[in-house]
């Protein structure tokens, strides 16, 4: 019996202690028109044939080089991360309820906290949420318990499409009016309202959903005059080169949310990732999610908890700051490691490299007759290259080239039908940059 | 003094700005990062590692956490190269593999569930939830049902149900427990109206008991128009022998995390695919996988399903968690899942009866336990102020993991237990004879067990100390 260690003396023994004679007597209490589950499910394999069969599965997968990002990106990720993170003591351990016996993962915890709030240069960061997208809309929540107020949050129309589908399925639940900020077509960043209109935050993508990068000084501080809170949303390694949020503006933004998928964790179809966000501590109770603190034992040793739960909804129940309740441990733990192994020299050098891969396949690209770049400003990794047919359909024929070219933003309701969206990695050498510009050159033609 | 990664640190020229990015966007003060060395590294967190307990190292009788065993195949199957460097963009016909794996859990979870359709993407339990009553919600808005705001939910239920009934803009109503373990049907009776919205539920329910009469339940909450989901939080009891949807619940969400053997990453990623019944379809959250008529198979959109409550995450879920649960049911198949809850059944039930012989008290006794059950240790705190966190806090010192305590909250000085299948007689044998020992020090030296732990890296912390400095990052 996979997983059951129990033999038929150990049963037989069990249930003369129970005072039973059969198995069956154990769902006594059960309704029997209740009990009759007759499920279409398939036999059970061996380790060693379902082993054979998902390998198969996962050869159906294509390997392509990945010029895709759109929130999740391909990166290197040393060894002895997963090596580390996939260890028993932290892969099968539960949430460190009892401080005593978890203080491994709390001290994972605590420096993963501290590391997010030297990238982002806020105070405090919680100790994950889901992913990126739903932690934008936990930010969304929580700034709307700290101003009050109209329940509206301006966002740009230019965020990615999959963030905004999820903000406008979480938040319209509460009857939340997402009010969308038009972008400069010239430009391919925001331009700023004449009014907030009432609104509690403004939301503020570095970088936004072409790649471009926003004058966020001027956003922030536009926001602050308006009496608006600012909500960045950021890319974790992007932050090792560009201007951490809590120094944007003259007073510096009030959130830092982002996808952490980028420090470590494996693309793996969508997830799982992690969601981080950052905050001032004058705001640090209408945070959602676990919080890790320092503190002492009762000899004075240095240990870690939780702390504030009161926030959460195991003691608040309905008036949580929040639902959420398991969150991504094991990436956070991953991401701490990754962080640690690449140090703040390695996760700088990587951006760097990310960008200048990224410049010279934009040049490359740009070298093709029909190619256009819509927008001229600068850019961390990505960027939208103007195609004359579909970008969906370039796309899917420079698979056969063993390429996924990027992705479409019409698909998901932004930009132009040609528009395709374009990530380089550090992982994309010149040779890969060269045959993504002679397949698409290829393409253009017969497509 | 704990070792810290901060002081490993060795200093390297730092990289230079780009010259094409405008100064005012780069980073106005260096990146202040440790720089270790990799077997640093290595050694830090190793040695982290091994201060916690975990399922590898220790037994978990944890209540409504279900810490069963977590098969390594699972996990070695989960980051083959051609899962894990799938880009969430990949076009489906590149990604056809993932696609049918994805396509076949939900279809062996609709199987164990008795329901119509599953959709993957929540990505833990309490989103789940919130999908699970957001499908509620958009059900009746859609049949111009639109007065009923109120969620009932028992006073025993899980933290996370009244916060996600809140966070899907409903109002909620707390009904009791009657004396032995089941819902108040006069309570809830007087509740039920036009303005109810539907009830969530666990069965068997938190108190470690099956809820006897969840049909007539059912029938007096459909019967006033509402709706039942189902908090998948204790499905090992009844996997592959009870169907929520044979027992009347229209809506529900599972916890792979836990019935389904994937790890818990010391607090997550988990998964809370949710199932439902044919009416609820159109309003399932977005994407789940479709098998087209010639045998592709595809991420479903909006303009599958118009009225889809929408999207929780960015991409499709936890996916990596998914193909584990995945593995483990392929693993187990039909019969495999069907012992699931008997041998949980089986050691929760032997555990109670060994733990009642060496002189705990049940906090149900007339009723048989499901795969979990509660005992009050109420005696000893009136005999010598020894509480259910003093028990919870020696056992640490024996390696087993604190059972959950303080919940449900309406037993007092409770110990919630639940043993799971995967463990041996043996191993609950030692528990019993440790859980012996420990009543008998709480009778004769009860300070012990106030100072317990006394063998693990710390002692009990200053948590109060902890909320008022918030010392909750290494400043510089």
């Amino acid at each position: 019996m996979p997983y059951i260690p129990h033999d038929a003396a150990e049963t037989a023994a069990m249930l003369a202690a129970v005072g039973i004679q059969r198995l069956d007597q154990l769902f006594d209490e059960i309704p029997a028109a209740l009990q009759a589950a007759d499920m279409a499910l398939p036999e059970g394999l061996s380790e060693m044939a379902l082993q054979r069969e998902l390998e198969h599965r996962a050869l159906d997968n294509a390997p392509l080089r990945c010029f895709a990002g759109a929130g999740a990106y391909a990166h290197h990720i040393p060894a002895i991360v997963w090596d580390i993170a996939s260890r028993g003591e932290f892969y099968s351990a539960y949430t460190p309820y009892q401080p005593e016996a978890s203080q491994g993962t709390l001290q994972v915890l605590y420096e993963y906290q501290s590391f997010i709030t030297r990238l982002t240069g806020l105070e405090v960061s919680n100790a994950s949420l889901y992913d990126g997208a739903s932690g934008l809309a936990e930010a969304c929540l929580m700034a709307l318990r700290i101003q009050g107020g109209e329940p509206a949050i301006l966002v740009p129309e230019h965020l990615l499409p999959s963030w905004r589908r999820v903000l406008d399925s979480m938040l319209g639940l509460q009857r939340i009016r997402l009010r969308s900020v038009p972008y400069d077509p010239d430009t391919g960043t925001l331009r700023l309202p004449g009014d907030a209109g009432g609104a509690a935050a403004l939301i503020i993508p570095q970088i936004n959903g072409f790649g471009v990068l926003e004058a966020v000084d001027a956003l922030t501080d536009w926001a602050h005059a308006h009496g608006l809170l600012a909500i960045a949303v950021v890319n974790p390694l992007a932050l090792a080169l560009l201007k951490a949020p809590g120094e944007w503006g003259a007073r510096g933004a009030d959130m830092a949310v982002g996808e952490g998928q980028p420090l470590g964790i494996p693309l793996t179809g969508g997830g799982p990732y992690f969601g981080f966000l950052a905050c001032r501590k004058a705001h640090v109770r209408q945070l959602p999610g676990r919080l890790v603190a320092k503190t002492v034992d009762g000899q004075g040793r240095e240990g870690f908890c939780l702390t504030l739960q009161a926030r959460e909804q195991h003691i608040r129940r309905g008036k949580a700051t929040s639902n959420i309740c398991t969150n991504q441990g094991l990436m956070v733990t991953a991401a701490t490691i990754h962080m640690a192994a690449l140090g703040g020299h390695g996760l700088r050098r990587t951006a760097l490299t990310c960008h200048q891969r990224a410049s010279r396949l934009r040049k490359h690209l740009a070298a093709l007759p029909e190619v256009r770049l819509p927008y001229a400003g600068p850019f961390f990794h990505e960027f939208v290259l103007r195609l004359p047919r579909p970008a969906s359909a370039v796309r899917d024929a420079l698979l056969g080239h063993g390429i996924l070219a990027g992705v479409p933003l019409a698909d998901s309701g932004l930009g132009e039908a040609g528009d395709l969206l374009v990530c380089a990695t550090e992982l994309l050498e010149e040779a890969d940059l060269r045959a993504y510009r002679d397949a698409l050159a290829a393409v253009l033609e017969t497509v | 003094m704990s070792d810290s990664i901060f002081d490993h640190d060795h200093h390297f020229p730092a990289a230079d700005d780009p010259a094409d990015i405008p100064a005012h966007l780069l980073r106005q003060t260096p990146l202040d990062l440790p720089n270790p060395a990799e077997l640093e590294v290595l050694r830090h967190y190793t040695r982290l590692s091994q201060k916690n307990f975990s399922i590898d190292t220790q037994f978990y009788p944890l209540g409504s956490c279900t810490m069963k065993y977590n098969p390594r195949i699972a996990h070695a199957m989960a980051v083959l190269p051609g899962f894990a460097r799938l880009h969430p963009d990949t076009p489906a016909p590149a990604m056809q593999g993932l696609l049918r794996v994805l396509w076949e859990l939900q279809e062996w979870l609709a199987a164990v569930t008795g329901m119509a359709a599953v959709s993957l993407t929540p990505a833990a339990g309490a989103q789940g939830e919130l999908a699970g009553v957001a499908m509620i919600r958009a059900y009746h808005a859609a049949r111009g049902d639109q007065g009923r705001r109120k969620m009932l939910i028992p006073t025993a239920a899980h933290g996370t149900n009244p916060a996600s009934a809140r966070m899907a803009g409903f109002e909620v109503v707390e009904i009791p427990s009657l004396a032995d373990g089941d819902l108040d049907m006069e309570a809830l009776d007087r509740h039920l109206g036009a303005d109810v919205a539907g009830i969530m539920l666990t069965n068997p329910s938190t108190l470690g008991v099956f809820e006897r009469r969840i049909a007539e339940i059912a029938g007096h909450v459909h019967a006033a128009g509402g709706l039942l989901y189902y908090d998948g939080a204790n499905l090992n009891a009844i996997l592959g022998r009870v169907q929520p949807g044979r027992m009347g619940f229209d809506v529900m969400h599972l916890n792979l995390h836990k019935t389904f053997a994937t790890p818990h990453g010391g607090g997550g990623p988990g998964a809370g695919a949710v199932a439902v019944q044919e009416r609820l379809r159109p309003f399932l959250p977005l994407p789940t996988v479709t098998r087209e008529a010639e045998g592709a198979w595809r991420w479903t959109s909006e303009a599958d399903l118009p009225r889809s409550i929408g999207r929780l995450s960015a991409h499709g879920g936890n996916i990596g968690v998914l193909l584990r649960a995945h593995a483990y049911l392929r693993r187990l198949g039909r019969a495999g899942v069907g012992r699931v809850s008997v041998y949980a059944a089986l050691n929760a039930n032997y555990l109670l009866k060994e733990l009642q012989r060496v002189g705990y008290q049940a906090a149900f006794p007339e009723r048989r336990a499901s795969h979990e059950f509660i005992l009050g240790v109420s005696d000893l705190q009136q005999a010598t102020g020894i509480r259910a966190l003093d028990v919870a806090k020696r056992l640490l010192d024996f390696g087993i993991h604190a059972p959950t305590i303080y919940f449900p909250q309406l037993v007092p000085e409770c110990l919630l237990i639940e043993p799971t299948e995967t463990e041996s007689k043996a191993t609950l044998d030692r528990f019993v004879a440790v859980m012996a020992r420990i009543r008998q020090e709480a009778l004769e030296q009860p300070e012990l067990l106030r100072a317990a732990p006394h063998h693990l890296p710390v002692g009990r912390l200053d948590e109060a100390l902890a909320a008022r400095r918030l010392d909750v990052a290494a400043v510089r």
